[in-house]
């Protein structure tokens, strides 16, 4: 219970006292991320091949499967808890998270904000003088 | 029974707070610390991949993704690297129990698989480059070669620092300093393969779509 009060390091399983607590062995913990991952995986390749759904809404699909994955690597091979010893390491985590939507989406959206104001190819500007 | 809770909850509220309780012992600060420079890392493969995004259509009549990706190849790397975060954290967990001979064994095995994961990608690298799409070719093959060649890049620095790590283990044991490099490389390889499942998803699976 001494170690209670501290924050968890990053990665660590567990603190003694909680795993006797705990039903579930360490090996099983992994277990299961492995076995979740693998199923998340294989349905996103499925899903990339298959014609069977509508294929405009495959890439978010795709995209959904994608953070899926990375909620159970994160609980279950990094064990990144709402546990009160976790707050710090969650908050680091959600400040990158923000950081990553923020460039990424970011320059799509002006990107494609930019490309779509473009100016013609000098060809068609030429086209356009002649009128 | 009752009383033994009843004493149990009185000493857990006399433990002070963590900010009374002194400075937190070296294993949550080196942790942490790491911790942060993945996310920082993380933050720089999310420029890479907006990059990537943006410059995806600008193949300059060049080859585009469907007809250089094989995804055959890809699901076995992708198998590789998920088995090899599987083993990793079984070498932790022999790490926490000091155990030499299983954390010899399943650190070989990530070895092993992080290498093989390596190997396809040389390859399919060097099947790319043989038909032409070099990265000077388009804006979106220097824009696939940066990204999935950083990424390989990191998993090569992954292996040398577990082969070093094997080696300190050997020589040191499992002193408090070892098993502290040994908490963050495991960090560092289950970060790899996060990176990595965004990038079968961006890259391999929405590439190949028309």
């Amino acid at each position: 219970m001494t170690d209670a009060r501290y924050d968890r390091a990053p990665g660590d399983i567990s603190i003694s006292a909680e795993a006797e607590r705990r039903t579930l062995s360490d090996v099983g913990i992994y277990t299961i991320g492995l076995a979740a991952a693998v199923i998340l995986t294989a349905t996103s390749f499925w899903v990339a091949n298959t014609s069977l759904l509508w294929s405009p809404g495959i890439p978010l699909g795709l995209v959904v499967l994608a953070i899926a994955q990375m909620g159970v690597h994160l609980v279950f091979f990094l064990h990144i808890t709402t546990g009160p010893d976790n707050t710090n390491n969650v908050l680091a985590l959600a400040f990158g998270v923000l950081i990553v939507f923020l460039v990424v989406v970011g320059s799509l959206w002006i990107m494609t904000n930019l490309n779509d104001n473009m100016m013609p190819p000098p060809e068609l500007m030429n086209l356009h003088m002649q009128h | 029974m009752n009383i033994a809770v009843a004493i149990d909850d009185v000493s857990h509220e006399a433990v002070p707070s963590a900010s009374e309780a002194g400075p937190a012992p070296k294993r949550i600060v080196v942790a942490y610390g790491f911790w942060i420079f993945l996310l920082s890392d993380i933050v720089m493969f999310s420029a890479l991949f907006a990059a990537y995004a943006v410059l995806v259509r600008g193949t300059a009549g060049g080859p585009t993704g469907a007809q250089l990706f094989n995804q055959a190849s890809v699901a076995i790397e992708t198998a590789c690297l998920l088995v090899s975060s599987y083993t990793c954290g079984m070498m932790s967990l022999a790490v926490n129990a000091r155990r030499r001979v299983n954390t010899y064994f399943f650190a070989v095995i990530t070895f092993v698989l992080g290498a093989a994961f390596l190997y396809l990608e040389v390859r399919e690298f060097a099947d790319m480059i043989a038909r032409g799409a070099t990265p000077q070719r388009s804006a979106f093959l220097s824009a696939f070669f940066t990204l999935v060649g950083c990424h390989g890049l990191h998993v090569t620095a992954g292996l040398i620092w577990l082969a070093v790590m094997l080696a300190q283990v050997a020589v040191r044991g499992f002193r408090a300093s070892v098993q502290r490099r040994l908490l963050c490389f495991a960090l560092f390889w289950h970060a790899l393969d996060i990176i990595w499942v965004w990038l079968f998803t961006v890259v391999y699976l929405m590439g190949v779509r028309p």
